[in-house]
């Protein structure tokens, strides 16, 4: 064997990859998540590409700062108050889940529990406003098919994109509750790694930040 | 071996295997592969079924058949297709061929199969939801097949599904149930697709032996990775597509449907929709999707090329680039199929481009092949014939793309029996002898026994001549115009000219499909009465014929993994005993070892 082929073959054996472990140091399982999280990206990209679509196509798109005027209990018609105050809850639930995963990576379970119910509670107070937005706006006359602001396909977008991003945040909130039982029976304390709350945090986080996207261009804009 | 890796083993060896866990719910990623294989192939006959009904009447319009009758009952009453049947069968032959035989058989069947045991892990990342991928998909596969019994049958919008004929249940029967159905369907395909993916790239990034470096992976798992990728991130874009879609049609929105539109003389409510909108996100899923079944498809072919013709892969790292430059590519040409939506022209030409430069990659990929051929010391295998075959497939169904990629052309084209040849060619074709090719190669490994090679030959020279006298006439009615999609060509003077060649290319699919029985019988036949195989019957370098048996158990080793010294595609080599050398071999390493 010459020289050449010699040194090409060590040079073969230091690029040597050891195996079993992962390339950035990331599981399989958190990898996955990822993964998922960027393929549902697209998922919520193609719906607010569309729904972009349809407001600049659609002559006198309502404006929202009308329509979303609604806030319990106080009896005077306060634009967007409402749906920021959602968005600042669930920003908080997206905090408190963050020092959920702290805790438990310090293996501070009492903590990581208190913080997952904190979690919890943030995205159930999120779900309850948006079934209260919901029916207030049906209230008012909107459907899938016409609503009293004008262009018909306001509401149905509306319905469509806040929906399918409702059923994400209650399914995140059921991954959470798993989570959290799993946390409370030492679950990941036998198994030796707190992983899977950071996995869930990940979805929750992407959740968040698809509705910071929603409420920009939905209701901001 | 990683600690992933052992707690697997551990799992694999306690778990009792029944009949259900090993051959129905299993979590051996060989038999899901199997599986995939086995259900793709059922599919492609009712395909290839549909195919010759549509070219019995293409060939023979007006004419009673009495076997449709007897088939295809009130779809054919009389014997003689109904036009608004033909163009649902037409619908449910590109569906079933696009989604449940290209992509089910090419990534289902080779990415479950071939991953694990080309990069060395005892199973998937997570088998459990491989499992769910394969039954997601059979659930899948049983809603598809139902719609053909709906009272106003099947979907007949085309595999592309373009509203407003697919979104307004009233426009033709196939609107109705049919497409509801369809649309069900192909959202349980993404699912399906999904969990897929997510395994092959996670099982891809992290489960790999010591030493398989991403640059010493076979150029299948790298083609099946990349189209996991692109599967990824087109998919979704379709669900998306869908759920709009079955609102339009279930809910009476009109995110798809235009203002203005009438159905009989009844002027309908929808409003501020747009039909286009549908074509921007089909495609955007829909180009990927040729490559999603395309690369696979390359893969495997320049494997076996490689094998076949005991010579190193030509420009190894050449042909990954050029995979992922393809993948890169394939998301910035979808305006390529709407250059007569109402584009515009300046937009087109940006189309253009992107669309041509594709050709740069996929030259890179034919000339690598044709390199690696040249003075190879070809074993005309039958595994070997199909890859070649595709090549030649590929060339043919490649240069009609340069023409059609080119608005100006496409614009004469668009719609016309061109396409038909063009993307019978390059995408059906050639990834359908992908799977040829695959499975003869694979198939050792698969069932333990050899497939008969003479027969393999027969059935390879009937189907290679049968494809190219079937679509390549085709080219010629294209650019005279004859349009596709159409029930019969009886009404205009200059379609009638081709009735001739219509009978002709009937014939022809006769035969091919018929020819196809020859594989079924070597498939079948082999599984139980084929020669016995050796663990490495093609002498081929790669990990998947180191294992301890011809035809591995759940976990693929029985000792230890593997460790990987070497590229894939070593032959040839100059200084050693045989003329290839295993990835495992360690041979001049060892010093280095001990230093």
């Amino acid at each position: 064997m010459n020289h050449d082929a010699v040194l090409e073959q060590k040079k073969i054996m230091e690029s040597e990859w050891g195996g079993g472990k992962a390339p950035f140091g990331v599981s399989w399982r958190k990898y996955m998540m990822w993964i998922f999280i960027v393929s549902d990206a697209f998922t919520f990209g193609a719906f607010l590409a569309a729904y972009g679509l349809f407001r600049v196509t659609s002559a006198g798109w309502p404006d929202t700062y009308e329509v979303f005027t609604a806030f319990p209990f106080i009896g005077v018609e306060a634009p967007m108050l409402f749906v920021a105050m959602m968005t600042f809850i669930l920003i908080c639930s997206s905090f408190t889940m963050a020092l959920a995963v702290s805790a438990s990576y310090k293996n501070d379970r009492t903590k990581a529990l208190k913080f997952l119910g904190l979690t919890i509670l943030g995205g159930s107070i999120f779900i309850l406003c948006q079934v209260y937005e919901w029916y207030h706006i049906i209230h008012d006359g909107a459907t899938m098919t016409s609503n009293p602001w004008g262009v018909p396909l306001f509401s149905a977008t509306f319905f469509m994109i806040t929906g399918f991003h409702g059923l994400h945040v209650l399914s995140g909130l059921i991954l959470l509750t798993i989570t959290a039982l799993k946390v409370k029976r030492g679950f990941y304390e036998r198994r030796g790694s707190y992983e899977g709350v950071e996995i869930v945090g990940l979805y929750w986080h992407f959740v968040d930040l698809v509705w910071v996207f929603v409420f920009t261009f939905f209701y901001l804009l | 071996m990683s600690s992933e890796q052992a707690s697997l083993h551990v799992d694999i060896e306690h778990h009792k295997e029944s009949f259900i866990s090993k051959y129905i719910f299993s979590y051996d990623h060989k038999m899901i592969g199997k599986q995939y294989m086995i259900t793709a192939l059922i599919w492609a006959l009712i395909g290839m079924g549909l195919s010759w009904v549509m070219r019995i009447q293409l060939a023979y319009p007006g004419q009673q058949i009495p076997i449709f009758e007897t088939l295809l009952g009130r779809y054919a009453e009389g014997g003689i297709l109904a036009p608004e049947y033909y163009i649902a069968m037409m619908t449910m032959h590109g569906t079933i061929m696009v989604f449940f035989v290209l992509t089910a058989g090419l990534v289902g069947t080779f990415g479950n199969f071939l991953i694990p045991l080309q990069i060395g892990a005892r199973d998937m990342a997570f088998p459990l939801i491989n499992m769910l991928s394969y039954w997601t998909f059979f659930l899948a596969s049983v809603v598809m097949l139902l719609s053909f019994f709906v009272e106003s049958g099947p979907a007949a919008a085309g595999w592309t599904a373009y509203p407003p004929l697919s979104a307004l249940s009233s426009a033709i029967p196939g609107s109705g149930a049919g497409q509801s159905l369809w649309l069900l369907s192909i959202a349980l395909f993404i699912v399906s697709s999904l969990f897929g993916s997510l395994n092959y790239i996670v099982t891809v990034l992290n489960l790999r032996t010591k030493g398989m470096t991403l640059g010493r992976m076979p150029l299948t798992v790298w083609a099946v990775f990349i189209a996991a990728i692109l599967g990824l991130l087109a998919f979704p874009v379709l669900l998306a597509g869908a759920i709009m879609l079955l609102l339009d049609k279930h809910l009476a929105t009109s995110f798809f449907i235009p203002a203005g539109l009438y159905v009989g003389d009844a002027l309908l409510s929808y409003e501020g929709g747009s039909p286009i909108l549908w074509q921007h996100i089909f495609w955007f899923f829909g180009h990927p999707e040729v490559y999603i079944v395309a690369l696979p498809a390359l893969g495997i072919c320049s494997e076996v090329i490689a094998t076949c013709a005991r010579k190193p892969l030509f420009g190894y790292k050449a042909m990954i680039a050029s995979l992922l430059a393809i993948a890169f590519l394939s998301f910035i040409v979808w305006g390529h199929h709407m250059f007569v939506s109402g584009m515009n022209p300046f937009l087109g030409s940006v189309f253009v481009l992107t669309t041509i430069l594709i050709a740069v990659p996929s030259a890179v990929k034919v000339f690598n092949w044709l390199t690696t051929l040249w003075r190879g010391k070809i074993h005309y295998t039958p595994g070997m014939l199909f890859a070649m075959g595709l090549v030649s497939l590929f060339i043919t169904g490649g240069l009609t793309g340069i023409f059609l990629g080119n608005a100006p052309i496409d614009i004469q084209l668009h719609d016309t029996y061109f396409v038909v040849a063009h993307f019978h060619f390059v995408m059906g074709a050639a990834a359908l002898f992908g799977i040829f090719a695959g499975i003869y190669h694979w198939f050792p490994k698969m069932y333990g026994r050899m497939m008969s090679n003479m027969w393999g030959r027969i059935h390879f020279w009937l189907t290679f001549v049968g494809i190219y006298l079937i679509f390549f006439p085709m080219h010629f009615m294209g650019t005279t115009g004859v349009p596709r999609r159409y029930y019969a060509f009886t009404e205009f003077e200059y379609t009638m000219q081709y009735g001739g060649m219509n009978e002709f290319i009937t014939i022809a699919t006769l035969i091919t499909g018929a020819a196809q029985v020859i594989f079924l019988v070597n498939f079948f036949g082999s599984m139980f009465f084929g020669k016995k195989a050796e663990t490495n019957p093609w002498k081929a370098a790669t990990l998947e014929w180191t294992t301890d048996d011809p035809m591995p158990g759940h976990g693929n080793w029985k000792g230890e993994i593997p460790t990987v010294y070497r590229g894939p595609h070593e032959y040839s080599t100059p200084d050693g005993k045989e003329d290839f050398i295993l990835q495992t071999d360690s041979t001049g390493f060892g010093k280095m070892d001990k230093e």
